[in-house]
């Protein structure tokens, strides 16, 4: 493992640490919603270290809130949660080649943690990015919810920062290499398109689920192409 | 407790979830010790992989709740794109988008 950290530079390091930065005060604030809306402390606490999803935990938390109960609730969270499965076939064979890796990786699978992993030409990059910005993720995303549950009276208003913007530009900027292709490039703006159009009439997660119609339009992938780092 | 749930109810709510998302996570890298994929099958799944993470840039940067999300967002996540498509870096990317936003909202665009 201690080989793995030599592969990361100072560079992708500090980018990594920016983006944890970010999701702490995000864990910040959905710990400060949390508390604020009833639950006791050790609810948000169990959900970040066990859920580990803003987008599930925002979503059971915000169902539970509204009084919808906990089966739509953690129906809700289940369907914002499924794009974790291709996510899982698209990385799943950087996570390392020893089982305990597979399983302790796969709970540290994060949407800005895949797209680090997939920003990286290199599959030792790859896996090493994956790795660290995972455990970054799971301890800043935990320490933030504790603050933000214990300081519940101070919400921080992340729109104010800028934060909602801050997220969607860290996945484009991520992704955006693997865009430059013409195959990979059509596919995700059909997807896109396709999860903005359906995103007013359907339930939250399942647009995004839709934008993989756009693979119907990436056409013959050229060898080398779109390579998957295993 | 909230929403009339006890406490082990609250567990076993947030143990489910908890379940059903990493069953999710981790069926990919385990059935891929089982089957053989072809390079291509693994090619479009990289590009799977890419149109979602794709899809949640564009639905997170418009979207707020299904609705609009207003001008500012959109305005910060084009700014951080093209300074991106530019190969800025990765830092500037990101505090511009932020930046952009924050100031628009300064100024009361929503």
């Amino acid at each position: 493992m201690r080989s793995l950290w030599k592969t990361l530079d100072r560079a992708l390091l500090r980018d990594i640490a920016l983006v944890n930065l970010a999701i702490g005060v995000v864990g910040l604030s959905f710990g400060a919603i949390a508390t604020s809306s009833g639950f006791p402390l050790w609810v948000p606490m169990l959900m970040s270290l066990v859920i580990l999803s803003g987008a599930a935990q925002f979503t059971l938390v915000g169902v539970l809130a509204a009084g919808g109960g906990p089966v739509a609730g953690v129906l809700a969270g289940l369907v914002v949660g499924a794009r974790h499965l291709p996510f899982g076939f698209a990385v799943g064979g950087l996570l390392g080649p020893r089982r305990w890796q597979r399983l302790v990786g796969s709970h540290l699978m994060i949407d800005e943690v895949v797209a680090f992993a997939l920003a990286q030409s290199d599959p030792r990059r790859a896996r090493a990015a994956y790795w660290a910005c995972g455990v970054a993720l799971i301890i800043c995303w935990n320490i933030g919810t504790l603050i933000g549950a214990l300081a519940a009276n101070i919400v921080p208003d992340t729109d104010a920062f800028g934060l909602d913007a801050a997220f969607p530009a860290v996945l484009l900027a991520l992704v955006l290499p693997s865009l430059r292709e013409a195959g990979p490039l059509r596919a995700a703006l059909l997807g896109g398109a396709v999860a903005l159009a359906t995103a007013p009439l359907l339930p939250e997660g399942v647009p995004v689920l839709l934008a993989l119609v756009g693979l119907l339009v990436v056409g013959k992938l050229r060898t080398g192409e779109s390579e998957v780092r295993t | 407790m909230i929403a009339g749930l006890s406490p082990f109810g609250m567990i076993v709510a947030v143990l489910v979830l908890a379940a059903g998302t990493y069953g999710f996570r981790v069926a990919g890298p385990l059935l891929r010790d089982r089957l053989t994929l072809s390079d291509t099958a693994k090619r479009y799944m990289t590009v799977a992989a890419t149109t979602l993470v794709f899809a949640l840039v564009v639905t997170a940067t418009f979207l707020e709740a299904g609705e609009f999300a207003g001008w500012a967002r959109p305005a910060g996540v084009a700014v951080g794109g093209v300074l991106a498509w530019r190969k800025a870096p990765f830092v500037v990317v990101v505090v511009a988008a932020a930046a952009t936003a924050a100031g628009l909202r300064l100024l009361g665009v929503p």
